[in-house]
């Protein structure tokens, strides 16, 4: 899951260079138009410096979304329901991990260390998707995640499966394979709750629709006339679609899977708009989305924490293999 | 955290090749870190074949491949594009026995 739209998220001062040289124009050139003309762009092919550190933003911050967004659901895998959902939390949470390291490796294609943006996510340089900063409270947040942000997160990663970045591309599409089970485990997990629970059951899976809501459609990013970097990226082909439009397409998928289910969506503003063929919606709490992407969501401190502390106590193990690895290889060539 | 993050204590960097089915070719799907031959085969079964996308993995140090420069690509691939007579569709043959 969960990329967000990340392209706001970066504060860079040093945008396109000014001043280029002859050389750089013509290879610059001849980049925007193998762009033009729908190509990809290889890791050892040329590219303009900008194209590099934007791309190396958005997937490293999309990986360490993958990371962090462990957490959360590493929260309810010990207090599953049954073994049925646990064998599928673990799952869920195994290829959560694995889409973070596919996602770090297209990035070290670009030049940049494992080393380098872990170090960045833990010291709260480099961002992840505000999402995870949200505790999960009861069982139904686990199907609520699966279905609205994962659903979010699908909309999302779909068009970057043809992004120009060919490592990129090529790790969405693994990531996008192995996503639909994401999205579909949530829903069915709330569609059990509310067709043969209790009415506790079914309000606690009303009580996550309620607050998960409102921070899965924020996933998307600000509005885009607030997204700056947006334009640029279009023309790249990092993105395909701007935030607004995938926002509207996930808003109304999920009215009528909202019916389905039997729940309410927290919004009153919601409804459908003849004119336009989609749904309009309420006004979206973008200070809240800056104060969280900011650091000071609820559980901002405690993910990072957790990740750090991870990090940090797992050393001796990295360390020792790597002791290890050398000690065997020197005694290969003793022998 | 301290001196855990310079790039010397890294694991290194291995490429990852997937035999999807008996038969297939291996194919190059990703790479990762690893500390030693052993570790990087067991890791990748673990991050790259979770649902039985394989029959057979092979890993092989990044650092060890050696791959042609994209600068040369004109260079180097180039001369084989007006030697059209490799191909057997450059011979045109009577329809009777043109299944040859």
């Amino acid at each position: 899951m969960y990329t967000q739209a990340m392209d706001t998220m970066g504060k860079d001062k040093d945008g396109p260079k000014a001043v280029r040289s002859a050389e750089e124009l013509r290879l610059e050139e001849r980049f925007d138009e193998r762009i033009d003309a729908g190509g990809f762009i290889e890791a050892k092919d040329w590219m303009p410096e900008h194209y590099r550190k934007t791309l190396v933003r958005q997937i490293s911050q999309h990986a360490h979304s993958e990371i962090v967004g462990m957490l959360p659901e590493g929260n309810w895998i010990s207090r599953a329901p049954t073994l049925k959902r646990k064998a599928i939390l673990l799952a869920k949470v195994q290829d959560e991990g694995g889409h973070g390291l596919y996602l770090y490796a297209a990035a070290e294609t670009l030049g940049t260390s494992r080393d380098q943006m872990l170090e960045a996510l833990h010291t709260g340089r480099a961002k992840y998707s505000s999402i995870f900063n949200y505790p999960t409270l009861t069982w139904a947040d686990m199907g609520t995640i699966g279905w609205l942000v994962d659903g979010a997160a699908i909309m999302n990663q779909v068009p970057i499966c043809r992004c120009s970045y060919a490592p990129y591309a090529r790790a969405m599409i693994r990531i996008c394979r192995e996503e639909s089970f994401h999205q579909r485990q949530g829903y069915e997990a709330l569609l059990t709750m509310m067709q043969h629970g209790t009415e506790a059951q079914k309000a606690m899976v009303q009580d996550a629709v309620n607050r998960w809501w409102w921070p899965s459609i924020m996933m998307f990013g600000p509005p885009d006339d607030q997204s700056p970097n947006s334009a640029q990226s279009m023309r790249w082909g990092i993105k395909r679609f701007t935030n607004d439009e995938l926002r509207q397409k996930f808003i109304d998928a999920a009215v009528e899977q909202a019916k389905v289910l039997g729940v309410t969506l927290p919004d009153p503003d919601l409804k459908w708009n003849e004119e336009r063929q989609a749904h309009d919606h309420g006004a979206i709490d973008w200070k809240e989305f800056w104060r969280v992407i900011g650091g000071d969501g609820p559980c901002n401190r405690e993910r990072l924490g957790a990740r750090v502390k991870a990090w940090d106590e797992g050393a001796w193990v990295r360390d020792a293999a790597l002791a290890h690895a050398r000690k065997q290889s020197h005694l290969k060539e003793a022998a | 955290m301290s001196d855990t993050t310079s790039t010397e204590h890294e694991w290194p960097l291995w490429e990852v090749f997937v035999r999807s089915k008996a038969g297939l070719d291996h194919k190059h799907c990703g790479s990762l870190h690893a500390p030693d031959p052993k570790m990087a085969l067991q890791m990748a079964r673990d991050v790259y074949t979770r649902r039985q996308e394989g029959v057979s993995v092979w890993v092989v140090r990044s650092d060890q491949i050696v791959a042609s420069d994209p600068g040369d690509k004109d260079m180097y691939f180039d001369p084989a594009e007006d030697k059209v007579y490799r191909h057997p569709t450059f011979y045109v043959l009577p329809k009777s026995v043109d299944h040859m």
